[in-house]
Order: structure tokens, then C-alpha cells, then sequence
């Protein structure tokens, strides 16, 4: 019989670590199962040196591990002390392959090494960094194969094999190459996985002898070699027949399995297909799966702290001890200016009473989404936000109204105890469209878009119920001047939601039109067919509709549509608002002269050769998700460099732009400088929720960064880069009277010579949100060369450029 | 959308200018002293006071330029302002003065005046023409891509030659070291770089080698092409060699375009600032000179 355990956790991050040490602590029969050699796979990963935070600072820690912001090296050195003193039953080498629930409530637990345990109660804690996908062939684990590369400088003079065909294989090839013999394996015949700039690059290397790459190869083994140059050999599969390479080292950079397959073979359900969905958990971290816990970022808690606290807790739920969650105080301070009521659960239980929506949650989703969001009790009157702001927070209503003031109407729309506002922005990410004034009594719940974004995804009846108000909310908001609320009503009835990857085309010229399509999300080009080429006449931005015309008496599509980004519509059905234009004349009315106007500015686009150029060029640099975005006219610019020089000066000393860098056409220069996206891909993994976008679009980085660098992986324009804070420089009278150096816009410092790690953070553009005359680099650049402007200036900017 | 510096804010500096040139010139032919016009009327220390006073704030352009964070307008608000009334300056001081000149202090303080102002006129063409032909003359790369294309050149131009003779290799390897970009004022304005020399020294070379071998002298007029030189080489050497030739000429050709259009680059880029080291340096000595010349004209007459 296999050995039984009252409590088993898998994995040993901060979550499953903390569990363990406080199940050790408590005398509690408890295996903890990691698989690798060492603790703390993700944090041992950390680059060396990395300056570890503890955000959130106002979160008390609570576990028999210490943990306070650090380095990386202390930090492991003392879990792996406290763990050993704590006599922690810890075994390396474990990793877990299957648990099975018995029908006597016992689980089975099954070790990629062969070995098998019995335990009551699992804890999974393992992350979501995934498993390092090994070569799977003999040898993968020999001393010289390695998944990881940590400084490429550290190899000279040898011969290394890299496996892979993604960007990190590829970016570590190059970086070798430099001092090292270096073979590239490609199971594929090209590099199309990895970004533009890294498959130019390695092509480039291969094209100059750099680099040796085996396409439409695969490693059949690799073996240690005891006699010869060379400690080692791996054998390939190539088109051509078995090929063998002597080598010293392999490096696989094969990508991670994410773990989500592993869980669901667990019996975990996750709520839909999307990839940021998290599995729903109780107030006791317990899954659907009856005794199997989840803790740490696989629950959706992506911070050490967090899960250190939750690995404590869980040991104590399971072992029947109440304890009131870390997090409660934090709660009841947010609480506390809500008179008449009682306990935190109390308030909670009301405030899902009181909003439908919420209804549908989990009391851990419910803490979760509180502690995320703020409480405000604004005074009657009181603007909530402003319409054109950019914020994109979402507000739920718990006692009282607000009133939205709606544009050429006398009488606000009321919204009431139940309801909810604030959704256009979050769903299209653009500006607010109302203004919002506070009622009297008015309590209201503000939701961080980031955690009303995870809510979305994870539960699918908030997801229905925010998507059906959206719908009639866009209706109303365009024809409501005109149609009543049946007709409203019936029009919503026929609306569907549709997306669209960026280059689909919503309807082509030429076909029959039968819909209306309102942009939700993302923006569409328009653009004819002149001559056998697509002229692109105008850019149409999310809020806006097109394919009326083709309702309103001509039947066919004057023009293509197309998704300049991913986009998001809603189609209303042609039969249904035909029905309805012929029935309210004022509405034909609007729409026609709407139409003529259109019909204006695409003619005088098209007279104008070179403008729809301009726009294409524009989209095809991504400019169609960006809300605010740098140009340069290269007839203008004399190089001088004072934007980035200005920058930098107004940044503590990084210039959060690169000039030079970047794409040109017909002298129009797209530098590499943040776009301010309307969905800033940047957002989507910020462990802390440090990126946030203030009311005017600004996109920024907030104080509580961590650096983990996910944001510069996940922008796609390249933008944001790690940097330390730089000492103070003297200021422009002293340096003028007193040679103090360096001066304005000189090299500030010398990076290398800031050796404090704790400084290494994200940087990015924030559009100067913080200076009082605006963007610094349009301010300082002397020729005017510099312009900031939105896409829905595109069509004019065009046509200022003849 | 984008405003130049003549054109921002639809040129009002320029109306401002002339609107205060055509005052000056009314008061000028209004004003009758009973002498010649000089600076020592009243209206003579009126326009001398404004010319100074405009002195004095040209001269605060480049504490303007360097202060990035104020809110005192935009630089090229500044700038457009700057070139404007700076211009309106030569009316104004020549007025001033009521066209007398000597041998004197107040006179070179005009003639620093005129050599700042003149050097800013060349700035501004030059701030107007050439970032066209900048951005043309780069096809769309960066100064340091193309630098790094030229190591990148030498690099296998150097294994290339390795393979075919030691003398080549001497030579490409010369040429090398003889390559440089940038350099000098001088060299900068008259975009030069070496790259022209290693294809000749080849010729040279090769015509050497064919002589020591003592096969008949390849009859290479002077004009003839270094491409029909290696078709005629082709004959004689072994294949692979002569294959070699031809590549490394091939990239040593690039190498040559490339130089080319970095030194133009730099060239460019050279001329763009370097009337600077004349506008500004001058215009401290105006500074000096006209302080020399108010407390002379105060003290001493
Ligand atoms: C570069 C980077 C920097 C970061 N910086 C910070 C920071 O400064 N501050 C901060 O608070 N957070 C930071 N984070 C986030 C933080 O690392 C995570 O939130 C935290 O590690 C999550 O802990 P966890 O216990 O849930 O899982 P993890 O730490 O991911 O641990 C999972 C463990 O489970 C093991 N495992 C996985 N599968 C199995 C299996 N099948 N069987 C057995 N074992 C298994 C793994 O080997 C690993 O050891 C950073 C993240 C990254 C990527
Ligand atoms: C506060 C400012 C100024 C004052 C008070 C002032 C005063 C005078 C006076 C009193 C004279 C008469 C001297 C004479 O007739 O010989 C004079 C002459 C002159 N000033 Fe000025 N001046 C001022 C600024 C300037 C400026 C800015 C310039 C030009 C850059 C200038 C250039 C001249 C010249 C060229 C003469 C004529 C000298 C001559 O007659 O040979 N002055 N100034
Ligand atoms: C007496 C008159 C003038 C004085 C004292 C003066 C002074 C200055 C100073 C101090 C600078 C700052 C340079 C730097 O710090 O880099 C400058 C820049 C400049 N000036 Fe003048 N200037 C004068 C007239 C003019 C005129 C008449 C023109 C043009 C018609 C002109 C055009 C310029 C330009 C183009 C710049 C460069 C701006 C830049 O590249 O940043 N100036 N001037
Ligand atoms: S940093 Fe990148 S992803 Fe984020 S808003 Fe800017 S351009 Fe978009
Ligand atoms: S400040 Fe203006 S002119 Fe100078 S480099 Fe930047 S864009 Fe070009």
C-alpha cells in the first residue's frame, strides 16, 4: 500500500511553500510535492539579482515563511532555511502527473517518476508558469541539456545546439552566436511563430553563415560522450535522412505547457474556453472537486504575498480552524465610511443582494471583486465622471441613483439600486460618452477594469447580462431621439453580437447589404476598389456605424468594411430596420444627411491620390487601436533629438522614446512610442495591476510595479523598457553658472553605474499626464516635426499631406 | 497638421514682425530731430532700447530650449517668434542708429548683430531643406543599421578574401582600417570616406599578381570596369577563386553605397549644426559688445 498523507501539496511556490512550513508547524501529516530540484520553481527562475516586491503593501503577511521585499537570492536562502527548520516533508523530483478521487473521498495521487501517494486533502499550488516543455527524446535531461538561458556571455568558443523556432529560441541563438559555434533545430521549413523583427534576424544570421539551421529537423536522442573533444552528441531527424551533431550543449527553448489540462484532468472545471479564465474556488479556496484546494496565481491571485497568505489559511480550513482571512481588515476599512452595516460577510451578502449582477458570483469572487474596487458615497450632484474622459472603471449601484446627462436632451436618464454604468468604456475602451452626476443617497461600488475584466471571463452570466445592457444601451444612445421603446426594443431584439480579426472584412463592396453594424470594439477601415486598388477613404473608431446606406434605398455595398484591429460589432438585422426607417421620417431624415456627409469627405479622399495611402500605412503600423500616437514629419525633423532629450529630462532620465526607430512613408515617421491603445495590450498580465489609464488616455505605470516584465513582453510596439532611477541631476542655472554636469539633455548617468537593483522597474510614456504644458517631446521639438494625434484625425491628417 | 516654423499659428510672428517694422518706419519719417536721425535722439533710444530688449530675449531662446518642462509655450512657438522678430531686428537697429556707421564699438556691435542673424537666415534653410533629402538619402534605414551592415560587410569581406590571396586579404584588410565615417568638421561637411581606395588598391593588386605570374598584363585600360576585370581573371584562375572575386567586389561595391550615403548622412546632419557654432558663440560676443556699447554711449558721451 502507498504511503497516506492527511493533507498533500503540489508544488512549492509561495502558495503550496506556505501551506506545508504552516502544516509542519501544526504537526500535520503532510507531503509537499515539487517537481524540481529545488523550491520555488518560478521565483528560482527570477532573473539573478532580481529586487523582489512585496506589493501589496497593505496586505499583512501571514505564514511561518518570512517574506519581505528583496533579492531573489536572500529570499530563497531564507524559505530554504525556514523549510528545513520547520522540517517541512518536502520531496524534489515529484513531479505530479494525475490525482484521482476515490469514491471514499481519498485521493490517488500518481508521480511522473513512478511514485503514488495517498492523501485526503490536495492542495494545488502550482502556478501558472507552466511546465518547461523538455525535448522528450532519451538524454533530455542530461547535465548539458538546459531549458533555460540566463546570461548567453557566460558560454564561449562552444558548440551549441538550440531546439526551438520562437522568439526565445531564436533571441538566444543570436545572443550565443556572438562568442559560439551555434546549430539551430527547426521542426518547420520557416520561422513564422516568431515576431517580425526576430525572424528577419535569424534569417539573416542563417543567410550569413552565422548560424546553421537544420529546417524540418527533429532531435531522435542525444548521448554523453566519454571519449573525444566533445562532451556530447545528438542525433537528428532531418528531411535528408539522420544527421549527428558533436556538441557541448543543448538548449531547448520548446515553450511551457499551461497548466490548465493538467487541472481539468483533475475534475477542475474552468467556466469557459478563455485562456484568462480562472477555475471558481469557495471562500475556503475549495474547487468543485470536493478536498482538492487551489491557492496562489492558479486561483487568480498572482502576487507571492497573496498566496503565502492562502497557502496558511487553506492549512487551517482544512484542519477545521476558523480563521478570518488576511484580507479582512483591508475590507472592513473599505467598509467603514458604509454606516448600518454589520460584519464584512453582511455587507457583502447586501451588496450582492442589492446588484443583480453580482448575484451570480462566488463569495471568494465577491472578496476578491471588493477588495479590488472602491466604495464611494459621492454628495448629490457630484460628478462621477465626465463625458469624453478616458477612464474605464465600472460602477455598480448599491443604494440610491445617478443621473446621466444625456447630450440635446433636457431630462437626465436615471439609473437606479440595481443597475449599473460605465460598461461602454470598459467593453470599447474609448472615452466616456456621458457625463455622470451622483443622485441623492447615492452609494456606488467603482471596479478596476482589470478585476471586472477577469469577472467577465470567468463567470458567464455577468458576461450575458453586461453584453445584453450594452446592446440596448448603444441602440438607445443612437436613435433614441427619434424611436420609442418598443421600436428600441424591437431593434435590440434583432441585434448580434460579431467579431472580427484585424483585415477581416465586415461586408465588401458590391454585396447586398442586409445589416447595420454598430463598432463596439476596435475600428474599421473603409476603403473602394479604384482601378484594381483598395483606396482606403476614411477610419471608422468604435461608437460609430456603418452599412446604413445599403438600407436606405441603393442595395448594394458602396464600399468595403474592414477590421483594422480586432473589433467587436453589433449587427442589427436590415429587414428589421428598414421596417423601421420607413415608419419614423426623422430618423431617414438624420441618416441621410449623416450619409452626405460621409459621402463628401470619402470624395474628396478619393480625388486626393495618396491620402488613403497614408491611412493604410498608418493601420498597418497598428495606429488603428491607438488612442494618441506620436508622428513625425521627416521633412521637418532635423534630428535634433530634443523630443527624446525632453523626455528623458521629464523622466527621471529614461526617454520613454526612440526617435529613429521606427517605420516611414511618404515622409510620415511612426517612432517607437506608446500608442495609448484602447486596449493596451500591456494590461493584460500586470501582476499588481500597475498599469492604469487616467482620465485623459494616458496610459501609465503606477508605483506598485514589481518589474516582472510582462508588460515589455506583451506590448507589441515595443515601448516599454526595465529601468532603474537615475541620481538627481543639478539644475539648468547651476550647470549653466556652475559647469555643474551633466546638463539638460545631456547623457544623464551612467546606467551601469546605479548598481541599486531595487529601482529596476517598468518605464513607458505617460503622455506627461504629470506636466502641466502637456506631452514634453511635441513641446520641445523646434521645427514642429513632432505632432500627437488621434485616429480619428487620420482622414484629415491625410489630407494635409497632400 | 504638422506646422513649420514659418507657418506656425499662421505665421503670426511674421505679421507681429511687420507691424512692428512698419510702426518703426512711420515714427522714423515722422520723427524730425533737426539732425541726422541717430541714436541719440529720443526715438533713437526708444528703437535701441526694443532692439536690445529683443536682444536680450533672442539670446533666452536657448534657456527656453533646455527648460523641458515649462509652460511657457511651445519651443517652436519660441522658434517661429525667434527667426521673426530676430529678422525685424536689422530694420529696427538700422533705424536706430539712423544709418550712421564708423570705425567704432557700435558699429561692430551692428556687424555681430548682422553675422548672428544672417548665420540664423542659413539655419533655417537649412532646417527647411535638408531633413527631405536626409530621409531620402537613408531608404527608410537607421544611421547605426547602416553602420552595422558595413562591419557586418567587412567581416565577410575579410574571410572572402582570406580565400583567395594573401595580398588580397592585405589589402581588404587596409582598406579596413582605412575606413572612417564621421572625423573632422572638415571630413564631416565634405562626406569623404575611404571606401573608394580598397576597390582600386584590389585593381592594383590583382594586376601585380597577374604581372608576377608572369602571364601576359591583363590590358585594364583605366576605365575599364572592375566587373570585366574579374571576367577576364575568370579565364585564368581556378573556378572557386575567381567566384570569390567576384562576391567579395560585389559586397565591397555595397560597402561602397553604403559609406557613401552614411557620410552623406553625417554630412547632412554636420551642416545642420554647424552654423550654430557660429549663431550662438557671436551672439554672446553681441551680448558683450552691447553692453560695451550702452554703458559707452552712456558714460562717455
Ligand atoms: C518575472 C516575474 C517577476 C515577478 N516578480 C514578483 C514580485 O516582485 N513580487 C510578487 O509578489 N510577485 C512577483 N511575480 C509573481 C509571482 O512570482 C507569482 O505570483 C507567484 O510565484 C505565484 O505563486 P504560486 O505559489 O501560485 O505558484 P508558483 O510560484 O508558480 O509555483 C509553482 C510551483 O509548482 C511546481 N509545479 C508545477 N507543476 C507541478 C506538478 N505537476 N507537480 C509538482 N510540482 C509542480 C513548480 O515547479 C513551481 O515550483 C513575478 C512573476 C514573474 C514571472
Ligand atoms: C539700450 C539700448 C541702446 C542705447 C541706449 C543706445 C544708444 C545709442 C546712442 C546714444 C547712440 C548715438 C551715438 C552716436 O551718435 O555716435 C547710438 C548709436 C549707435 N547704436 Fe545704439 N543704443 C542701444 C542699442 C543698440 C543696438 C541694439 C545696436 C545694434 C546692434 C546699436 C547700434 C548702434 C550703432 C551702429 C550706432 C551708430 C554708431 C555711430 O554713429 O558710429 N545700438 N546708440
Ligand atoms: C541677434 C539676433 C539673434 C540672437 C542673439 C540669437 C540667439 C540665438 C540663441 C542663443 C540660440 C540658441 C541656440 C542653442 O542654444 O542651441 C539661437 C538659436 C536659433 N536661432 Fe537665433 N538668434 C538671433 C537671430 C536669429 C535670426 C534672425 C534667425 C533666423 C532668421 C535665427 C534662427 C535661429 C535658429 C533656427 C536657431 C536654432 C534653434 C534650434 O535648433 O534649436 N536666430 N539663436
Ligand atoms: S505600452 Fe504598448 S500595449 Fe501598452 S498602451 Fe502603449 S503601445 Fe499599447
Ligand atoms: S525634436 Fe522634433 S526635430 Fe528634433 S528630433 Fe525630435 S521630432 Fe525631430
Amino acid at each position: 500500500m502507498s504511503e497516506r498523507f492527511k493533507i498533500a501539496i503540489i508544488g512549492s511556490g509561495p502558495g503550496g511553500l506556505s501551506a506545508a512550513a504552516r502544516a509542519a508547524e501544526r504537526n500535520v501529516s503532510h507531503v509537499l510535492l515539487e517537481a524540481e530540484a529545488h523550491l520555488s520553481n518560478t521565483i528560482y527562475l527570477y532573473q539573478k539579482g532580481k529586487y523582489v516586491m512585496d506589493e501589496p503593501g497593505i496586505l499583512p503577511l501571514r505564514s511561518p515563511i518570512p517574506f519581505e521585499a528583496g533579492l531573489r537570492e536572500t529570499i530563497l536562502d531564507r524559505w530554504n532555511e525556514t523549510c528545513a527548520r520547520l522540517k517541512v516533508n518536502v520531496r524534489h523530483r515529484h513531479e505530479v502527473a494525475a490525482i484521482n478521487r476515490r469514491d471514499d473521498g481519498i485521493f490517488e495521487i500518481r508521480c511522473q517518476n513512478g511514485n503514488r501517494l495517498e492523501a485526503e486533502a490536495v492542495v494545488l499550488g502550482i502556478g501558472l508558469q507552466g511546465n518547461l516543455r523538455k525535448l522528450g527524446v532519451p538524454g533530455e535531461d542530461l547535465p548539458f541539456v538546459q531549458y533555460q538561458l540566463d546570461d548567453p556571455d557566460a558560454y564561449e568558443g562552444e558548440t551549441i545546439v538550440v531546439v526551438g523556432a520562437g522568439d526565445a529560441a531564436i533571441e538566444n541563438a543570436i545572443a550565443l552566436a556572438r562568442q559560439n559555434n551555434v546549430v539551430i533545430i527547426n521542426r518547420k521549413d520557416e520561422f513564422g511563430r516568431a515576431k517580425k523583427g526576430n525572424e528577419s534576424a535569424i534569417l539573416k544570421a542563417i543567410d550569413d553563415g552565422l548560424i546553421e539551421c537544420y529546417y524540418n529537423s527533429a532531435p531522435e536522442k542525444v548521448e554523453a560522450l566519454s571519449a573525444g573533444r566533445k562532451p556530447g552528441r545528438m542525433i537528428l531527424n532531418t528531411a535528408n535522412g539522420r544527421a549527428q551533431i558533436l556538441l557541448d550543449r543543448v538548449i531547448a527553448r520548446l515553450g511551457a505547457t499551461a497548466p490548465r489540462g493538467f487541472v481539468e484532468a483533475c475534475g477542475v472545471v474552468f467556466p469557459n474556453k478563455d485562456p484568462a479564465s480562472v477555475p471558481a474556488i469557495s471562500a475556503q479556496y475549495e474547487s468543485n472537486v470536493k478536498g482538492l484546494y487551489i491557492v496562489g496565481a492558479l486561483g487568480g491571485y498572482p502576487l507571492i504575498k497573496q498566496a503565502m497568505n492562502q497557502g496558511y489559511e487553506v492549512v487551517e480550513y482544512i484542519t477545521g480552524t476558523a480563521v478570518e482571512p488576511a484580507d479582512a481588515p483591508l475590507l472592513k476599512a473599505k467598509f467603514s465610511n458604509l454606516r448600518g452595516i454589520g460584519s464584512v460577510e453582511q455587507a457583502l451578502a447586501q451588496i450582492q443582494k442589492n446588484v443583480p449582477v453580482l448575484s451570480h458570483i462566488t463569495p471568494l469572487q465577491m472578496r476578491e471583486f471588493m477588495l479590488d474596487s472602491d466604495i464611494r458615497t459621492p454628495a448629490e450632484g457630484a460628478v462621477i465622471f465626465e463625458r469624453n474622459d478616458y477612464t474605464n472603471s465600472f460602477y455598480s449601484i448599491v443604494e440610491g441613483e445617478v443621473r446621466i446627462a444625456v447630450e440635446n436632451k433636457p431630462h437626465p436618464i436615471v439609473l437606479r439600486r440595481g443597475e449599473f454604468f460605465g460598461e461602454m468604456s470598459l467593453i470599447s475602451g474609448r472615452r466616456r460618452s456621458a457625463t455622470v452626476l451622483a443622485g441623492a443617497n447615492c452609494v456606488l461600488v467603482e471596479t478596476p477594469r482589470r478585476s471586472m475584466n477577469r469577472l467577465i471571463n470567468s463567470v458567464e452570466a455577468v458576461k450575458a447580462e453586461i453584453d445584453r445592457i450594452f446592446i440596448m444601451r448603444a441602440i438607445q444612445s443612437r436613435f433614441a431621439s427619434e424611436a420609442s421603446s418598443e421600436q428600441l426594443a424591437e431593434m435590440a431584439a434583432s441585434a448580434t453580437l460579431q467579431r472580427y480579426k484585424a483585415g477581416d472584412y465586415v461586408f465588401q463592396e458590391g454585396e447586398d447589404g442586409d445589416c447595420l453594424q454598430l463598432v463596439r470594439v476596435g475600428s474599421l477601415t473603409i476603403s473602394r476598389n479604384i482601378g484594381g486598388k483598395e483606396i482606403v477613404l476614411t477610419y471608422v473608431a468604435a461608437g460609430n456605424y456603418v452599412g446604413e446606406m445599403a438600407l436606405m434605398g441603393e442595395s448594394k455595398r458602396s464600399a468595403s468594411a474592414r477590421a483594422a484591429i480586432a473589433t467587436e460589432t453589433i449587427r442589427l438585422d436590415g429587414p428589421v430596420f428598414k421596417r423601421l426607417i420607413s415608419r419614423i421620417p426623422a430618423l431617414r431624415l438624420r441618416l441621410q444627411k449623416e450619409f452626405k456627409e460621409r459621402t463628401a469627405a470619402n470624395l474628396a479622399m478619393q480625388s486626393m491620390p495618396g491620402g488613403g495611402d497614408i491611412i493604410s500605412f498608418l493601420m498597418a503600423q497598428g495606429a488603428g487601436e491607438a488612442t494618441d500616437i506620436l508622428l513625425i514629419d521627416e521633412s521637418l525633423c532635423i534630428r535634433c533629438d530634443n523630443c527624446e532629450k525632453a523626455c528623458a529630462e521629464t523622466h527621471s532620465g529614461t526617454s520613454r522614446l526612440d526617435r529613429e526607430a521606427g517605420p516611414t512613408f511618404a515622409n510620415v515617421h511612426v517612432p517607437t512610442s506608446c500608442r495609448h491603445c484602447e486596449h493596451p495590450h500591456c494590461m493584460k498580465d500586470c501582476p499588481p495591476d500597475a498599469l492604469r489609464r487616467a482620465p485623459n488616455g494616458e496610459v501609465f505605470i503606477n508605483d506598485n510595479c514589481i518589474g516582472c516584465g510582462n508588460c515589455e513582453r506583451n506590448c507589441p510596439y515595443g515601448v516599454i523598457h526595465m529601468a532603474s532611477k537615475p541620481p538627481k541631476k543639478p539644475g539648468l542655472l547651476q550647470w549653466l553658472l556652475l559647469g555643474r554636469g551633466p546638463g539638460p539633455g545631456e547623457a544623464p548617468y551612467d546606467p551601469d553605474a546605479v548598481k541599486d537593483p531595487k529601482a529596476k522597474k517598468a518605464v513607458k510614456c505617460d503622455m506627461c499626464k504629470d506636466q502641466a504644458g502637456g506631452a514634453a517631446c511635441v513641446r520641445a521639438c523646434p521645427t514642429g516635426a513632432a505632432i500627437r494625434i488621434s485616429p480619428e484625425e487620420f482622414p484629415a491628417y491625410a489630407q494635409s499631406r497632400r | 497638421m504638422h506646422d513649420s516654423i514659418l507657418t506656425h499659428a499662421k505665421s503670426r510672428y511674421l505679421w507681429i514682425s511687420l507691424g512692428l517694422c512698419v510702426i518703426s518706419i512711420a515714427l522714423y519719417i515722422w520723427h524730425d530731430p533737426g539732425i541726422a536721425p541717430n541714436g541719440g535722439t529720443w526715438l533713437g533710444y526708444t528703437l535701441g532700447t526694443v532692439a536690445a530688449l529683443l536682444i536680450v530675449w533672442l539670446l533666452l531662446f536657448g534657456i527656453r530650449k533646455r527648460s523641458y518642462s515649462t509652460t511657457m509655450g511651445s519651443t517652436l512657438g519660441w522658434l517661429s517668434a525667434h527667426v521673426y522678430l530676430g529678422t525685424a531686428l536689422i530694420l529696427i537697429a538700422l533705424l536706430h542708429c539712423g544709418f550712421q556707421f564708423g570705425w567704432n564699438l557700435h558699429t561692430l556691435t551692428l556687424v555681430l548683430m548682422l553675422i548672428v542673424i544672417f548665420s540664423g537666415f542659413f539655419g533655417v534653410y537649412t532646417y527647411l531643406r535638408y531633413p527631405t533629402l536626409m530621409t531620402r538619402n537613408r531608404e527608410s534605414a537607421t544611421r547605426d543599421a547602416m553602420l552595422d551592415e558595413i562591419a557586418e560587410i567587412d567581416q565577410n569581406a575579410l574571410s572572402l578574401a582570406d580565400g583567395i590571396a594573401p595580398e588580397i586579404h592585405a589589402v581588404v584588410l587596409r582598406s579596413i582600417e582605412n575606413t572612417r565615417l564621421g572625423g573632422g568638421v572638415w571630413t564631416q561637411l565634405r562626406a569623404r570616406d575611404g571606401s573608394d581606395i580598397a576597390i582600386a588598391r584590389i585593381k592594383v593588386a590583382i594586376e601585380k599578381r597577374e604581372t608576377q605570374i608572369g602571364a601576359p598584363p591583363p590590358s585594364m585600360q583605366a576605365g575599364q570596369t572592375i566587373l570585366a576585370m574579374v571576367d577576364f581573371l575568370a579565364g585564368r584562375a581556378d573556378d572557386k577563386q575567381s567566384e570569390a572575386l567576384r562576391k567579395l567586389i560585389d559586397i565591397l561595391s555595397r560597402k561602397r553605397a553604403l559609406a557613401t550615403r552614411v557620410a552623406r548622412d553625417i554630412q547632412y546632419q554636420a551642416i545642420m549644426e554647424i552654423w550654430l557654432y557660429i549663431h550662438v558663440p557671436l551672439s554672446i560676443g553681441l551680448l558683450a559688445a552691447l553692453i560695451g556699447h550702452i554703458i559707452s554711449v552712456f558714460f562717455y558721451w
